[in-house]
């Protein structure tokens, strides 16, 4: 599948990644290569095959309903560039 | 042209674990803001989820509930947005195999009708953090305590043709997750959130309309609102030539309208992909009749016990059994009292009202279900007559005695049925009377009967509410009539 620059624009907009456009037009060859593998896999006969939502071959272990975590807000916030009472601050979001 | 309505339901429960569903942080409400936000809430680098064994037993018990395909199979899924409450960038989800598969819930509607609504399927996920949009030097504040909280998202089919029916549905829904004691369900606290998904087509026509998705839909009455005002702005947007646009609109209470959120974004590409940090939930059949072997009565069984077992009408059965609580106070009053009409009545009529004015919740009632049973019991036992009952209510109510029977006893409100003490009553009103009495006798016979109203009361009164009113009515009668 041969990609446009669109969409490496969408992909970055999407994962907030500030590329440039030089690197954009890099990234249109590197990821048209990837998916030319993907058309390849999706070329072959996977008819009756459970889609495999893990490679790992097990399957998940339940905890128990139980609090085990002590507040810890100070420690957490000491890497967080603004707090006021108690809060997380953030750049102001506008619904 | 004649325009039908057609509405689903996205139900988002909280569920009620004492942990958070991939971490052990509490999920108790009203903390401290960001106490209660681990490392693994916070997604911090280098941390695993650990799936809560409880909330997995409460989502199956609701899907067995609803009679629904259990999944044998469920697997996680991250659906990748960027916003501030979200620290992790994605809300890990269930979005190609979700824990409970198509089922089924009877709704009833007002008329005493039902309907059977059907769920497409219902999937566990992370709720996210709160933003807070109060002036902080203009900035926003975020509080991730709620992050990480157990959510059952529950969604039906378009299967609902009114408000009427969505708000059926929703009580039905909350009425189950409620029984089952998996959510506190409380919707002002957000407990149970509601996303309205609504269109209008020409009646008739097979394809659906185009939908708008109505968001912050957070109480029952609100749901019938918001779709009243939404079918209107929707048909009226057709007739005037326009079209429905896809989008999501939030409901406005304080303006009873809804309004577009959000154009300028492009649509939402969340680019979901099942979650490496967690590998596929599997449930035997072994689980899942240990699970099946605890649901308690639901109320769809219980209603219909109250209505084929108790005798009650399906407008009785359907109010008591709404709620557990009240269920099983009905309940423990009827097995006092052994009359299920009149423990139905008492309930609904004058406990549901004391409640209502002062607020209280049926689990906080001040009258135990004991101590109602009893009460009734002394009513149909002829102990005390209706008026008298009330009274009682009222002193056990305000904790004026342990029992009916000492406050009927304190108060001396024990039912006069001593014929000779009722005629002796009926002679001194008579006696005191001559006008009334020269009144009945003169008027026209069919009037008569309104009049020994005066007469009764008179009775009443000077027995001070304590003879029985039949037994009154019956003498009085005899002995005016034989004045004529």
């Amino acid at each position: 599948m041969a990609l446009e620059e669109s969409h490496v624009r969408r992909a970055a907009h999407l994962a907030r990644l500030a590329v440039s456009d030089d690197q954009a037009s890099g990234f249109v060859d590197d990821l048209s290569r990837i998916l030319d593998m993907v058309d390849q896999l999706q070329s072959l006969d996977t008819e009756g095959v459970m889609p495999l939502a893990h490679p790992l071959d097990a399957t998940q272990r339940l905890r128990a309903d139980e609090v085990t975590e002590t507040n810890q807000r100070e420690t957490f916030q000491r890497c967080a560039p603004a707090v006021e009472n108690g809060l997380y601050l953030v750049p102001r979001v506008v619904e | 042209m004649q325009w039908e309505t057609v509405i689903g339901l996205e139900v988002h429960v909280q569920l009620a674990t004492r942990s958070k569903i991939f971490s052990g942080a509490s999920t108790a409400f009203g903390a401290e803001p960001n106490t209660q936000a681990c490392a693994v809430d916070l997604g911090l680098p280098g941390v695993l989820p650990v799936l809560n064994e409880q909330a997995v037993a409460m989502a199956v018990q609701f899907g067995l509930a609803v009679h629904a395909d259990i999944a044998e199979v469920s697997v996680f899924d991250r659906k990748n947005y960027f916003y501030p409450d979200l620290p992790k960038g994605y809300q890990t989800s269930q979005m190609y195999h979700p824990i409970v598969g198509p089922g089924d819930v009877e709704i009833t509607l007002e008329d005493g009708s039902s309907k059977r609504i059907r769920i497409h399927h219902a999937h566990l996920e992370e709720d996210a953090g709160k933003s807070l949009h109060e002036d902080f030097h203009g900035m926003t504040g975020i509080d991730l305590n709620r992050a990480g909280t157990p959510l059952l998202e529950i969604v039906s089919e378009p299967d609902m043709r009114n408000a009427k029916e969505a708000a059926a549905y929703l009580k039905a829904i909350h009425s189950i997750v409620t029984y089952l004691g998996i959510s506190d369900g409380n919707m002002a606290e957000g407990s149970m959130r509601c996303d309205v998904n609504v269109s209008v087509r020409p009646k008739g026509q097979e394809a659906f309309g185009t939908r708008a998705e109505i968001k912050n839909v957070n109480s029952f009455r609100f749901v019938e609102r918001a779709i009243a005002f939404e079918v209107e702005r929707q048909i009226e947007l057709i007739e005037d030539g326009g079209s429905v646009v896809q989008e999501t609109r939030l409901f406005d209470p304080d303006r009873d309208e809804t309004r577009s959120m959000r154009t300028k974004e492009e649509a939402n590409d969340y680019r979901y992909f099942p979650c490496p940090d967690l590998l596929p939930v599997v449930l035997d059949q072994a689980y899942l009749d240990h699970l099946r072997g605890q649901l308690p009565e639901l109320p769809a069984d219980k209603r219909e016990r109250f209505q084929n077992e108790l005798g009650l009408s399906a407008y009785d059965a359907n109010v008591i059994s709404a709620s557990r609580d009240m269920a099983e106070f009905f309940e423990a009053v009827h097995s006092e009292c052994g009359d299920a009409k009149q423990a139905a009545n008492w309930v609904q009529g004058e406990l549901s009202g004391a409640l209502n004015r002062e607020s209280l919740s049926i689990a906080n009632s001040p009258i135990s279900a004991r101590q109602l049973g009893e009460l009734i019991s002394r009513v149909l036992d002829n102990t005390i007559n209706g008026k008298a009952a009330k009274e009682v209510f009222q002193a056990l109510w305000n904790g004026q005695g342990e029992s009916a029977d000492e406050v009927i006893e304190a108060k001396g409100l024990k039912q006069v049925t001593d014929t000779g003490a009722i005629e002796a009553m009926i002679n001194q009103v008579i006696a005191d009377s001559p006008a009334q009495v020269a009144q009945y006798r003169d008027s026209e016979p069919e009037k008569r009967g309104k009049m020994i109203g005066y007469f009764v009361g008179q009775v009443m009164k000077a027995s001070r509410g304590t003879a029985n009113p039949q037994q009154v009515n019956g003498l009085l009668k005899e002995k005016l009539d034989a004045l004529l």
